[in-house]
């Protein structure tokens, strides 16, 4: 397959994508250089930058081509010639939503969260890891995919250990050794995946798509080099057994920290096994794919177990993402179009409703200084309005139909049912407990009669209200018409299902019959491939119907 | 008229909306009765399309109206559809019909309530709902109205929320009816899988002309027939049922009696093909399941004392019945009870609900009684629920229940016996209800100084709002019966099986019902098919026997009663279920937790500190962890990358 790389119309005149990753870096450069006696300057410039990254975000998305499968708005210049790295960046419908979802959510958590200390730091640390996240999203080059993978755990190390509470120190120590030790395995691998695919490619090179269209890994090589990339992306998820840095490092980090860390952070390990896993190594993820759906099947039952039992509504969120990422996993290996397309969506998804939940737990925190589940309750009797935000953030993460947890919930669950069934099943009940442990929480906070400590619980201020509203209206606009969305996805999705399919025996593995097989033998002894007869026997009962 | 299909729904979204921004500013009673003239619209345009439904030829009685594509990637397709056809806005028009009542109804009941718009705000939410979920032309959309009338279920009962129990009961509801979605996800994954569409066009039709399989249908019969046993709170996941009863009474009228948990039935009709092409154990199985939750709930309900939980086991009991119909094939007769029981059982909700307001909020009906004088309207309309539910001729009860024990006898005459057993205890225990409430003493003299401070306590009659729907209610439980008339020689035969008619495309697919006709054809030639009328009498009978038998024990006090603390507990069952999850089911949460504390993270620890200590012996002095740790692993990177470059000599 080439790699089809759409140059956009008006890419050539300006780079936007270069400048989607300068914009912020510039105001964090730009905030060192302002006084430490005037924060609201300060801040008002890091809003400045932030929101006209957002801007260039949401010019993208208008521009973005939704009938393109490849690569689009890309920016290619040899950087290190001698190694063949490259600053290749380009957008595609994996990334796309991930990349406006960052955009747009860091002016909000800029402009929503008071660090309440040393705001000149701070707001330059969230800009260098705004920089990062979406640095990392754009990359096309294995090297540079690395260096903003990297950079990101430094501003959000810091920004734990400066503006977090009680265990800052031991949380972000926790934080970054741990995915730091798993980004050493995938520096190895990138390495050396580069090193190997100069005897296919007949140069050096660490271009991702000159290496995944060019490249022919012998299968015990490639299993080694995916095995590499998959720990520091298995760490970054994370994918039990993993995932115990998370929690610490949720509930310690400052509000704007978990906003970001659940909303785009965690997405960078689930991104990183679409692009760089599926993408480079498709065998090794097929010939692997049963450890990734056990691990994400346990990670969806154990994290909604672990998260009923907390007894802090941080933490609590914290094991709901766990669970939250499981599905996105499991997806993520069913190697259908439904189930990957519901991956990427539900990244985008999880991102705006447990990003909302922090800021919601921010809120509670900011208000009574505790998190203690315990030291809450009756908040819907004082704070009515504040409540029904909750609830409406709550139903999203339930993944109740009509609002968007419920579109990539189901599409990843029916998708995975048509080659992993049995997973899936046991997946489907996780949907059960997300019901549990969530309304279980709600009902101790927010029900019941408020105690004296709660009962001046202060409504949801103007300014509040206005952050929350746009979480609020995607929450709502994805689950009504998610169209829009879809069919941005679906191309890019659909060429990386083919790629998988093309370098793969996929169709020979036993779990890959589906039912329409095997329930239908007049249809099925055809002996055609599975995607020809979904088509034949689509359109037969579209004619009955008819 | 067809393609505006979509104002059913639309009306109800209208007032949720303008409820959401402008309730406070309506408030009352403005909000109220602008959320009833909302469903009272979706009521007319129901009816609008009914009639020109009526006007059409039966062939051509069905419509997909599509709004837009809802979730479309690759080859699933699914639509924002809605399909109009005879069963779906039969449907709608007693939704929005007994809907716009209920709404009425409540304008007087909340009337003081300090969230007077809000209730009415998710009233609207939940007709939405309703109407999405028996319109949507797929089981997505299906899906989507099911979950939503959960939701605003969960609300409702626990709209009082300061109160731990409502809360409580709403979240057991919502939780519990998870478990029924588990099975209707599982079954749209397996239909998709099988036919590539989740339309109930493509799957009845796929199911008819045999090109699903018996282990698919089986499959999905079975699947649905879980979310439907959750929805419709049939046996073992009745429990949240009950409780509901927390909820405001017209919402126990309107969500936990006449429509919503009803949705599992319309369900299981709406996919009869499939349950046709299943294996026979789905449908007997449903049969079983019917029967024995309708004998179950009856026994608990004999002993209940709150006025409302004695409806709630009955409410599960007719339930019961209805998929007792559905088992035996009977599936007119199911929508025909789920009909008049929604007439009746609204009528005895929103009756007990009038003696609730006059009582001063008092539901024991030990400290009830002689209440007929006092409040005279809602005593009569009561006892005409009383005698449609004990299935006394020629109340609407009476000819459903008839019905569906024809087919019961006409499957297994077990089946029989247990829907004739439960129609004596439901006419005892409705016998039992209305004399502690209406007649015998008064007991409520003694209970003035807990309830009134200023004393002078007197039950009253329940404002015009209230009264009005309890007369229409009643009215219809009365005349529902000429819906579905049998086939007995003494009636017109023009007056016969209406509903039958009229749904016949629907639930009569198929060669095979061609060839045996329409009507009671699958039961014809069985011995309990030539029994029909000595059955009608043996059924009447027993209405009388349980009455008279209900009016020796309670009012004559000639014999005994016998209330047991077995059944008053229910059997134990809802409280084995709770001492399991909080007890050893909480306890396995809790160590699964601890492990995670104490095994995984102890282990990432332990690593941490193995590496600490060597780190800080062979560095004494130094302190910031991080650079150590990053020393170390750069040291781990260099040899994995030196092993690389030198052993398998990449470079």
């Amino acid at each position: 397959m080439l790699a089809a790389e759409v140059t956009h119309a008006g890419a050539g005149a300006f780079p936007l994508l270069t400048a989607l990753i300068a914009v912020p870096m510039v105001g964090a450069v730009a905030l060192l250089f302002t006084q430490r006696s005037r924060p609201e300057f300060a801040k008002l410039l890091a809003l400045m930058f932030s929101a006209v990254t957002g801007a260039m975000a949401l010019w993208m998305l208008k521009e973005f081509d939704q009938s393109a499968d490849g690569f689009q708005f890309v920016s290619q210049h040899t950087w290190i010639e001698d190694w063949g790295i490259g600053w290749h960046l380009g957008v595609d419908g994996i990334s796309l939503f991930l990349i406006v979802l960052t955009a747009v959510l860091f002016p909000l958590a800029i402009v929503g969260i008071d660090p309440h200390h040393d705001e000149k730091p701070y707001l330059a640390w969230l800009l260098m890891l705004e920089a990062g996240v979406i640095g990392s999203f754009l990359s096309l080059d294995l090297f540079l995919f690395f260096l903003f993978f990297e950079i990101v755990l430094v501003p959000m190390y810091f920004l734990i250990g400066g503006w977090g509470y009680e265990d800052r120190e031991y949380a972000a120590t926790k934080f970054y050794l741990y995915t730091f030790l798993g980004s050493a395995f995938m520096l190895v691998a990138l390495v050396a995946t580069a090193m190997l695919a100069r005897d296919d490619l007949g140069y050096l090179t660490f271009d991702l798509v000159d290496i995944a269209e060019g490249s022919n890994f012998a299968a015990s090589t490639g299993r080694w080099l995916f095995f590499g990339f998959a720990v520091a992306f298995a760490v970054k998820v994370p994918i039990f057994p993993l995932h115990t840095w998370l929690p610490d490092a949720h509930t310690q980090a400052p509000t704007a920290g978990s906003v970001v860390l659940a909303g785009v952070m965690l997405k960078l390990g689930t991104y990183g096994f679409l692009r760089f896993g599926l993408y480079l190594f498709p065998e090794a993820s097929v010939w692997s794919r049963s450890l990734w759906l056990t691990l994400a099947v346990i990670g969806i039952i154990y994290g909604a177990i672990v998260a009923t039992m907390q007894k802090d509504l941080k933490r609590l969120v914290a094991y709901s993402s766990i669970a939250h990422l499981g599905f996105i996993v499991l997806g993520t290996f069913a190697f259908t179009s439904q189930a990957i397309s519901g991956s990427v969506l539900q990244m985008v998804n999880h991102g705006v409703s447990t990003g909302a939940l922090f800021l919601l737990v921010g809120m509670i925190y900011e208000r009574r200084k505790t998190r203690q589940i315990a030291e809450l309750g009756g908040l819907q009797k004082v704070a009515p309005i504040f409540a029904a935000g909750f609830m409406v953030v709550m139903l999203s993460s339930i993944g109740v139909p009509g609002l968007n947890g419920f579109i990539g919930e189901y599409l990843i669950l029916i998708g995975s049912f048509q080659s992993a069934r049995w997973w899936t099943v046991v997946a489907t009940a996780g949907v059960i407990l997300a019901a549990l442990y969530l309304l279980w929480a709600y009902q101790r906070v927010f029900h019941g009669e408020p105690d004296e400590d709660n009962a001046s619980f202060p409504e949801l201020k103007m300014k509040e209200g206005l952050v929350l509203l746009p979480f609020l209206v995607a929450i709502v606009f994805v689950g009504v018409y998610p169209q829009p969305l879809l069919d941005r996805i679906e191309p890019s999705v659909d060429r990386l299902v083919a790629h998988v399919a093309d370098n793969t025996d996929i169709d020979a593995d036993p779990d890959y019959t589906t039912q329409r097989g095997e329930f239908e033998p007049e249809h099925g002894d055809d002996g055609h491939g599975e995607d020809d007869g979904h088509g034949d026997e689509a359109d037969d009962h579209e004619e009955g119907e008819g | 008229m067809l393609e505006l299909v979509w104002l059913i729904p639309a009306f109800p979204l209208f007032g949720f909306l303008t409820l959401l921004l402008a309730g406070r500013k309506l408030g009352e009673p403005f909000a109220g009765l602008f959320a009833t003239a909302m469903v009272g619209a979706s009521f007319v345009v129901s009816a609008l399309i009914y009639f020109d439904l009526l006007g059409m030829d039966e062939a051509e009685r069905s419509h997909t109206e599509t709004l837009f594509s809802w979730v479309p990637v690759g080859d699933l397709q699914i639509d924002m559809a809605f399909l109009v056809d005879p069963l779906s806005i039969v449907m709608c028009l007693f939704v929005t019909g007994i809907g716009a009542l209920i709404h009425l109804y409540s304008i007087g009941y909340m009337h003081g309530d300090p969230k007077f718009s809000k209730f009415f705000l998710y009233l609207n939410l939940f007709i939405l709902s309703m109407t999405l979920l028996v319109l949507g032309s797929n089981l997505l959309v299906t899906f989507l109205g099911w979950e939503g009338v959960g939701t605003c279920s969960y609300f409702l009962i626990a709209f009082w929320h300061t109160k731990d129990a409502n809360a409580t009961a709403g979240k057991k509801a919502f939780v519990t009816n998870r478990i029924g979605d588990f099975g209707f996800m599982l079954a749209m994954f397996l239909a998709f899988g099988a036919v590539g569409s989740l339309d109930y066009a493509v799957i009845n039709d796929s199911a008819l002309a045999g090109t699903l399989t018996v282990a698919t249908a089986t499959g999905i019969g079975a699947l649905l027939f879980v979310g439907a046993v959750g929805k419709s709170a049939q046996l073992p996941l009745y429990v949240w049922l009950p409780d509901a009863m927390a909820g405001p009474t017209p919402v126990s009228a309107l969500i936990h009696a006449a429509t919503m948990v009803t949705a599992g039935v319309y369900l299981m009709v709406r996919v009869n093909p499939v349950l046709g092409a299943a294996a026979d154990w789905v449908p007997t199985t449903i049969a079983w399941v019917g029967a024995l939750t309708a004998l179950f709930a009856a026994t608990i309900a004999l002993a209940q004392n709150d006025i409302k939980k004695v409806l709630a086991y009955s409410t599960v009991s007719q339930l019961g019945y209805m998929f007792l119909a559905v088992g035996t094939g009977a599936y007119v007769a199911a929508i025909f009870h789920m009909i008049t029981h929604a007439m009746f059982k609204a009528l005895l909700f929103l009756g007990s609900g009038s003696v609730i307001h006059g009582m001063h909020d008092e539901q024991d009906m030990r400290k009830m009684g002689k209440l007929f004088k006092l409040m005279p309207i809602t005593a009569s309309t009561f006892i005409i629920g009383w005698l449609a539910i004990a299935g006394v001729p020629p109340f609407a009860g009476f000819w459903s229940k008839d019905e569906i024990l024809l087919f019961a006898a006409a499957d297994s005459w077990v089946l029989y016996a247990i829907g004739i057993v439960t129609a004596i205890l439901t006419a005892f225990y409705m016998t039992r209800q209305v004399i502690m409430t209406f007649f015998g003493k008064a007991h409520w003299h003694d209970n003035a100084d807990d309830h009134e401070a200023q004393g002078d306590f007197k039950p009253h009659e329940s404002p015009p709002f209230m009264v009005l729907p309890l007369i229409v209610l009643a009215g219809l439980s009365i005349v529902g019966g000429l819906v579905q008339l049998p086939s007995v020689g003494i009636i017109p035969s023009e007056w016969q099986h209406k509903l039958l008619d009229w749904l016949h495309p629907i639930v009569e697919f198929g060669p095979s019902a061609e060839e045996r006709g329409i009507g009671e054809a699958i039961i014809v030639g069985t011995t309990a098919d030539d029994l029909q009328i000595p059955l009608m009498f043996v059924a009447i009978g027993c209405a009388l026997l349980g009455i008279v038998v209900g009016w020796l024990v309670y009012q004559k006090r000639k014999i005994k009663a016998f209330e047991p603390e077995l059944l008053r507990d229910g059997w134990h069952y809802d409280d084995a279920i709770s001492w399991f999850m909080g007890n050893p089911g909480r306890a396995a949460f809790q160590e699964i937790a601890d492990e995670d504390q104490k095994v995984i993270d102890g282990a990432v620890n332990g690593v941490a500190t193995v590496v600490r200590v060597s780190a800080g012996e062979a560095r004494k002095g130094q302190t910031g962890y991080v650079r150590q740790y990053a020393g170390v692993i750069g040291i781990g990177v260099v040899l994995l990358l030196g092993w690389f470059v030198v052993i398998r000599g990449i470079l």
